[in-house]
Formats: C-alpha cells, sequence, structure tokens
C-alpha cells in the first residue's frame, strides 16, 4: 500500500524531497527553525562584540588569534557546504550511490573542521592560559563559537544516522525530505561560521 | 486501530492513551490542565503576597519568603499559566478553524507539551528542595547569579527546557498554517483567531532564541564559572537585561494577540454580525507584532542609555497605541447596531474593553520615558501590567473557555455560574488593582515585602487584599462550573453559538480525524456563508477516502523526562560530582530516544474508507 513509499528511478518525482505533505512540512519547518537559529546566533554574536575588549588582563584578540588555521578551516567549512549540494543534485537524479558517497565527503570535511577547532581551543588554553573561565572575553569566544561547533558536532551526528539507516534501501519519498532538511541545516551552520569569521577572526585582527 | 481506542476504557488505558497521544484536541486539554493547575499554584502565590500586605507590617511570611512568591507568582503565571493555556486553546481549535485534520507534526506537538510540564514542575520542585527562586520573574544580574542556594537554578533549567517546548510549538504552527489550510481557506479568509496564532507564532519563533541565550549565559555563570554578567572579570550585567527583553516585550504580545483573536471571534458572533474591519484587524495585528520587537528597551528607561535611545523607543512604544487603537473601535464597531445576546462569554469580553483601554493608557504614561524615571518599580507600573495582563489575557481565557467548552468538552458551561465566576472576578480585579495606581503614585515600591504605617498606603493596601479575596472567590466558582457542567449537563448540540468559522462546523464531538471529508471555503466566515447563502452545511472538496493519520508515541514523553533528569544533575554537579549520573543519564536518555525516533519509520496509519463509511451508519 501507501506505506511503501519506494520508487523507481524512472517514477521518482522531480523533487523526491517534495513530493509528500510531510516532506513539505519538513522543508518548511526547517526554513522557520533556522529563522530561530539565525535570532540565537546574534544574540550570541551581540554579546560577543560587547565583551570581545573585557580580556581582563588576559590576551587580546590580536594577540590570541592566528588566521592561518583559520583560513583552513574557513576552507574546509565552506567545500562542505559545496559537496553537500553535489549530493542533493544526485538525490534528485535518484543516484543513491554517488548521494552517499558526497554526503560521506561532507561529513569528513566536517570532521577536519571540528578537529581544527579542538585544536584551536586547546592551543589557546595551554598556550595563552585564555579559558571559558578567564575572562568575560573568554565566556563569550568560547560560547560563541563553541555553539557553532556544537552545531557542527550535531550535525555529525544527523549525517551519520542518515547515512547508516538508509544505507541498504536506498532513496524513497519517505527519507528524501531527511537528507534535504540535513542539507539545508548543513548550510545554515556555513553560513553561521562566514560571520564568525568575519565579526571574531578578521575584526579581532584588525581592530 | 480506531477501533481499538473506542474499546479501551480503563483508567490505565485512558492514562496510556494520553501520554502517548499526538491528536491536537488531546494535546490541547492536557496543556489545559497543565496550565489550569499552575494558574491555581500562581494564583494562590498572589493571594500570600497579598495577605501579606494587607496591613503594615504584617509578619504573615519572612521577607526571604516573599522574595520567592513574587518571583514565582510572576515566571509561573507567564511561562506556565497564560501561555500554556492560549498554547492549549490553539491547538484545539486552529487546526479546525482553518480546517486541518491535525497540525504539521504532531509529534513534535506532543513533545511541545511535555517539554512545558516538565519545565514547569522542574521550577516548581524547588519548593520542595529548600529555596524557590527569588531574584525576581526578570532575574536580573547580579541579583541572579549571586543569588544563593539552588533556587535560580531551577528558574534557568525550569524556563529552559519549558522554553524549548515553546518554540517547537511556534513553528509547528506555522507550518501547520501556511501548508495544511482547507482548499479556499486564503489567509484573507481565516479566522482572526488562527490569523493571531499565526503571527504570535513568527513572534514565539524570534523571541524565544533570545531567552535561550539569555539562560545559557546566566547558567554558564551559575554554574560553570563563567563572567558574562561578572563586573570584576570585565563582565557586563546590563546584557541580561538587553537579552530578557529582547525576548520579554514580544512575549507580552504573544500573550495578547491571542486574546485580541478570541475577543474577535467572539464578538462577531454574538453581535450576529461579521467583524468590523476584518482586513484592519489583520494588518492591525501583524503592525503590533511588528513594532513589538523594537520597544524592548522601554522596560529599560532608568538604566541610563541616554536621552537619544530612551526617546526611540518612547516614540515606538507610543506608535503601538495605534494599531491597538485600529482595534478597539472595530471591536465597538462590530458591536454597533448587531444581534446582541449577552452570555458569560460576551461578558468577559464587553468587559474587556475598558479594563484594557485602562491598561493601555496607563501604558502610555509609562512608554514616556521622562514620567517613566517616576512610576519606574513602584505600584503605578504593577498596576499597569496587571490591567493589561489580568483585563486582557485572563479575561481572554475566560471567555474563550465559555466559547469554545462545547467543542473541546462536549459541554456548555453552566451560564448562571459562570455570570457569578464574572461578576466576583471582574469586581476583585479593579479592586484590587485600580488603588494601585494611586499606591505606586504615592511612592509605594514594588517587590518590598512591608509597609510602613500611617503613611497613606495603609487603606489602600487593605482594598487591594480584599479585591483579591473577590478574585479567588470567582475562580473557584469557574471551577466549580467547570466539574458542575462535566457531571450534570448533558452533552452540547453541535453549533450551540449559532458560529460562523469552520470549527462549528464538525461533528459534535468532534471525531479523531476532525473532517472526514476536508470543506471547501467559500469565502470568510465561512459556515455562515452556508447558512446564508447555501444549505447551511460545507461542501466537501473531496469524496471519501483514506485518511492518513500519526502514530501515538510514548517518545515525547521519554524525552522530555530525560531533559528533566538532566537538569537536575546540572544544578547539583557544582555540590556533588554523583550528580553527573544524572546529567550524563538524562541526556542520554532523552538523545537516544530522539536518535530512535529518527531510525524508525513511523509512516501512521489509514483509516480505510470503509471505516469511514461504516461510522456514518
Amino acid at each position: 500500500m501507501s506505506h511503501d513509499h519506494s520508487l523507481n528511478p524512472e517514477t521518482m518525482p522531480q523533487h523526491p524531497e517534495k513530493a509528500t505533505l510531510e516532506g513539505k512540512n519538513k522543508f518548511l519547518g526547517l526554513w522557520f527553525f533556522l529563522g530561530g537559529e539565525t535570532v540565537l546566533f546574534a544574540s550570541l554574536f551581540g554579546t560577543y562584540l560587547a565583551l570581545k575588549n573585557s580580556t581582563a588582563g588576559g590576551p587580546t584578540t590580536q594577540e590570541l588569534y592566528g588566521l592561518e588555521l583559520v583560513f583552513v578551516m574557513t576552507m574546509l567549512l565552506l567545500t562542505s557546504s559545496l559537496t553537500s549540494v553535489y549530493a542533493m543534485y544526485h538525490m534528485k537524479n535518484n543516484d543513491f550511490k554517488k548521494m552517499q558517497l558526497w554526503l560521506g565527503i561532507t561529513g569528513l570535511l566536517g570532521i577536519g573542521f571540528l578537529a581544527c577547532e579542538i585544536y584551536e581551543f586547546y592551543h589557546y588554553i595551554h598556550e595563552y592560559g585564555f579559558t571559558f573561565r578567564s575572562s568575560a572575553f573568554g565566556s563569550a569566544f568560547y560560547t560563541l563559537v563553541g555553539f557553532h561547533g556544537g552545531h557542527v558536532l550535531f550535525g555529525l551526528c544527523w549525517l551519520s544516522a542518515i547515512m547508516i539507516r538508509n544505507a541498504k534501501r536506498g532513496l524513497n519519498l519517505y527519507n528524501a525530505p531527511k537528507f534535504n532538511t540535513f542539507s539545508l541545516y548543513w548550510h545554515f551552520i556555513d553560513v553561521v561560521w562566514v560571520f564568525i569569521f568575519t565579526v571574531v577572526y578578521l575584526m579581532g585582527k584588525v581592530a | 486501530m480506531s477501533s481499538a481506542t473506542a474499546q479501551r476504557n480503563s483508567f490505565a488505558a485512558v492514562l496510556w492513551d494520553y501520554l502517548t497521544t499526538v491528536d491536537h484536541k488531546k494535546i490541547g486539554k492536557l496543556y489545559l490542565y497543565g496550565g489550569g493547575f499552575f494558574f491555581l499554584l500562581g494564583g494562590l502565590e498572589a493571594v500570600i503576597i497579598r495577605i501579606q500586605l494587607i496591613k503594615p507590617e504584617n509578619d504573615f511570611i519572612s521577607a526571604g519568603l516573599y522574595n520567592e512568591m513574587i518571583t514565582m507568582h510572576g515566571t509561573t503565571m507567564i511561562f506556565f499559566a497564560a501561555m500554556p493555556i492560549l498554547l492549549g486553546l490553539m491547538n484545539a481549535v486552529m487546526p479546525l478553524q482553518i480546517g486541518a485534520r491535525d497540525v504539521a507534526f504532531p509529534f513534535v506537538n506532543a513533545l511541545g507539551f511535555w517539554l512545558f510540564l516538565f519545565g514547569g514542575i522542574m521550577l516548581n520542585v524547588s519548593w520542595l528542595t529548600g529555596a524557590a527562586p527569588d531574584a525576581g520573574w526578570t532575574a536580573y544580574a547580579p541579583l541572579s547569579t549571586t543569588s544563593p542556594g539552588h533556587g535560580v537554578d531551577y528558574y534557568v533549567l525550569g524556563l529552559q527546557i519549558s522554553g524549548a517546548g515553546t518554540l517547537m510549538g511556534g513553528i509547528n504552527f506555522l507550518v501547520t498554517i501556511v501548508n495544511m489550510r482547507a482548499p479556499g481557506m486564503t489567509y484573507m479568509r481565516m479566522p482572526l483567531f488562527s490569523w493571531t496564532t499565526f503571527v504570535i507564532s513568527v513572534l514565539i519563533l524570534f523571541a524565544f532564541p533570545a531567552l535561550t541565550v539569555g539562560l545559557f549565559l546566566l547558567m554558564f555563570d551559575r554554574m560553570f564559572d563563567s563572567a558574562f554578567f561578572d563586573v570584576a572579570l570585565g563582565g557586563n550585567s546590563i546584557i541580561w537585561q538587553h537579552l530578557f527583553w529582547i525576548f520579554g516585550h514580544p512575549e507580552v504580545y504573544i500573550l495578547i494577540l491571542p486574546a485580541f483573536g478570541i475577543f474577535s471571534e467572539i464578538f462577531a458572533t454574538f453581535s450576529k454580525k461579521r467583524l468590523f474591519g476584518y482586513t484592519a484587524m489583520v494588518f492591525a495585528t501583524i503592525l503590533i507584532a511588528f513594532l513589538g520587537f523594537m520597544v524592548w528597551a522601554h522596560h529599560m528607561f532608568t538604566v541610563g542609555m541616554g536621552p537619544v535611545a530612551n526617546s526611540i523607543f518612547a516614540v515606538a512604544t507610543m506608535a503601538i497605541a495605534v494599531p491597538t487603537g485600529i482595534k478597539i473601535f472595530n471591536w465597538l464597531l462590530t458591536l454597533w447596531g448587531g444581534n446582541i445576546t449577552i452570555n458569560s462569554a460576551m461578558l468577559w469580553s464587553l468587559a474587556f474593553i475598558p479594563s484594557f483601554t485602562i491598561g493601555g493608557m496607563t501604558g502610555i504614561m509609562v512608554a514616556t520615558s521622562v514620567a517613566d524615571y517616576q512610576y519606574h518599580d513602584t505600584y503605578f507600573v504593577i498596576a499597569h501590567f496587571h490591567y493589561v495582563i489580568v483585563g486582557g489575557v485572563v479575561f481572554g481565557i475566560l471567555a474563550a473557555c465559555h466559547y469554545w467548552w462545547p467543542l473541546m468538552f462536549n459541554r456548555i458551561l453552566n451560564e448562571k455560574l459562570g455570570k457569578w465566576a464574572f461578576w466576583l472576578f471582574f469586581i476583585g480585579f479593579h479592586l484590587t488593582f485600580f488603588i494601585q495606581h494611586f499606591l505606586g503614585l504615592m511612592g509605594m515600591p514594588r517587590r518590598y515585602w512591608v509597609f510602613l504605617e500611617d503613611q497613606g498606603l495603609d487603606l489602600g493596601n487593605f482594598i487591594s487584599t480584599i479585591g483579591a479575596f473577590f478574585m479567588t472567590a470567582g475562580v473557584i466558582v469557574f471551577l466549580y462550573n467547570a466539574f458542575y457542567s462535566w457531571f450534570k449537563q448533558g452533552p452540547a448540540p453541535q453549533d450551540p453559538w449559532d458560529g460562523r468559522t469552520l470549527e462549528w462546523a464538525v461533528e459534535s464531538p468532534t471525531p479523531y480525524y476532525n473532517f472526514k471529508q476536508l470543506p471547501l471555503v467559500r469565502g470568510l466566515d465561512a459556515l455562515w456563508l452556508e447558512k446564508m447563502e447555501g444549505n447551511g452545511k460545507l461542501a466537501p472538496a473531496e469524496p471519501v477516502g483514506d485518511i492518513h493519520m500519526p502514530n501515538g508515541s510514548i517518545l515525547p514523553f521519554l524525552i522530555s523526562l530525560g531533559f528533566f533528569i538532566a537538569g537536575f544533575g546540572f544544578i547539583y554537579q557544582t555540590t556533588s560530582d554523583l550528580a553527573y549520573i544524572l546529567l550524563y543519564g538524562g541526556m542520554g536518555m532523552a538523545l537516544v530516544c530522539m536518535l530512535i525516533r529518527s531510525l524508525k519509520d513511523d509512516h501512521g496509519y489509514h483509516i480505510t474508507k470503509e471505516e469511514l463509511e461504516k461510522e456514518a451508519r
């Protein structure tokens, strides 16, 4: 009956992620969710901007940040957004294997980003004694960047869950919206990073 | 599946049914029960506050307990009484009003309810563990960051958990209204209550994350030694005030706009007229919501933001009086020349207009930033916001209860008892709060647990406390009415008020799938249109066919329980390492349940065409 949403490539609709009401709802619901997330990060950015000079005698933004590592992180995350676009392209062509491949690459790039971030935090704590508790600037920095890192981590868990769950059964109208919402979420995380790169690191280096 | 639900009758089965339900009508009732319980609790706290202030230098409760009472009264009433009751009404009515079979995400809907309930329980557990939050419902730093004991920790975790639930509810309503309106139900044919649901969902979506962040910062400062509000390490306590009010001001519109929607429905129905200026009403609602985001700093006039910022926020605040005035006049003109029925629902609505207008007028007074230096933190402000919140939101909730009770509980509330409740509460309300304007103007500050004798405050406070007793009596009569109607009244007929909108077109009691065939909507006030120009029934928009239904699930309950347990872990990890068991255990439980939800396919089930036809016979 209609419980089985699997379709063969010939009858798969052009937009499998929005072919059912559930799919449409998920698509729109995630967009609204991202609207709320925007306010969440805006509040964190506001807090950071208010406190970034409150170093309490600790290192300033100029002394702390190194653009080399941050550049690598930016490249990793921007590329992972691109690869997730490729994955969605293959989803729409109903090519499950290629979709999984590109999603896998997306996940690896995300892991690379997260590893860099963990190294960065480790470096700040051990080389500069700059911690979550050392100053209001420290609290604001780790909270803003850490919330973003937490979102990346959650995205990676989400991605592996749906990739492993659907590895054997391929694409259907029930799981296509799940892949698509992940991809939207991932783009959002990327956009937030662009702002962190600009507002935190570039402005921190210049100001 | 459908026949199985009908057979279960024992208490355990009913309990299990409600624990696992994803039906918007049952979730609406759950919200009403939960919110109603917290409303009584918050009311009890209010009465204790008023008893303490009945005479000068009273020693009914201690200063510390008084601080806990005012904090818990405010927090409970705003977050755990008014909000959930309104969300319950929206759940119960909005899908029916737009001709939908359920909300867009029934599972998330249930999750939102359980998060609210466990958040509310979390907050109130603080009474039992020795220290309730005592930093005021606004929890200003550094008062909240330095408050000893775990009281404020409960405030933070309780609000964080329930806030997540509210955010889910908002997203859910938005998607429902955008994607699931019945054929022909265009935006400009939606009843005003559905419109206000839509608009406040936008407000919830954009306002609550600011509170989420504020609560996280407060939590980090209190439990993990960060320095956001710690001036010694460069922190800034004004950040809390900004984040709190960026959320807090839209919040008051989240409360009042649904009440506006309720009154719009009731005035139109009981005046037997189309709502006057429907289009203007819709745009006034949107304008109020938009301006509502621009005015948060009027709560902070005395912080020292400077004359320019104060002036901008003062002018923006006063601008809100324009769309609100449009609404007041439209309601009056709806009544004008109407064929008016005065019953309990209508009494609450009629009483709302002057009561709320008084609150609006004092609102303009406190918005005048220069004069606000005089009003700030006095009983004038207390009087102002109780006039808008009780005179607006609580009157709206009680009006809605009378109006939609037949739809939700299949009973009509007793009229005589309803009128008794109204007059007791209405008189008590004005007795309590009108005099407080003058107490405030005479300089009585808010949040003080005693006042001195012979300073002109004795009689005013005495009158105010007597008024509170009248309000209590009114609430008790209403409560009695709810039980009385359940046990003594027969089932309500379908469409008892000769209604105008879609929710009155469904059979009584409402079938669990709402509409056998989705209705075809031909205009504003869809049902009334068919009564006047058709055969009184809505034409179906589709043939009878299989109906897709969601499966019930215990997971929303378990996820919320997990976060609830983890909350205790967060609170007590500062003093005991054993609390990490609760923290990791609770988070693990919630996350594993979320993973199960993600991995386990849930296609729902179908009510077949044959079953539907069999039920019809």
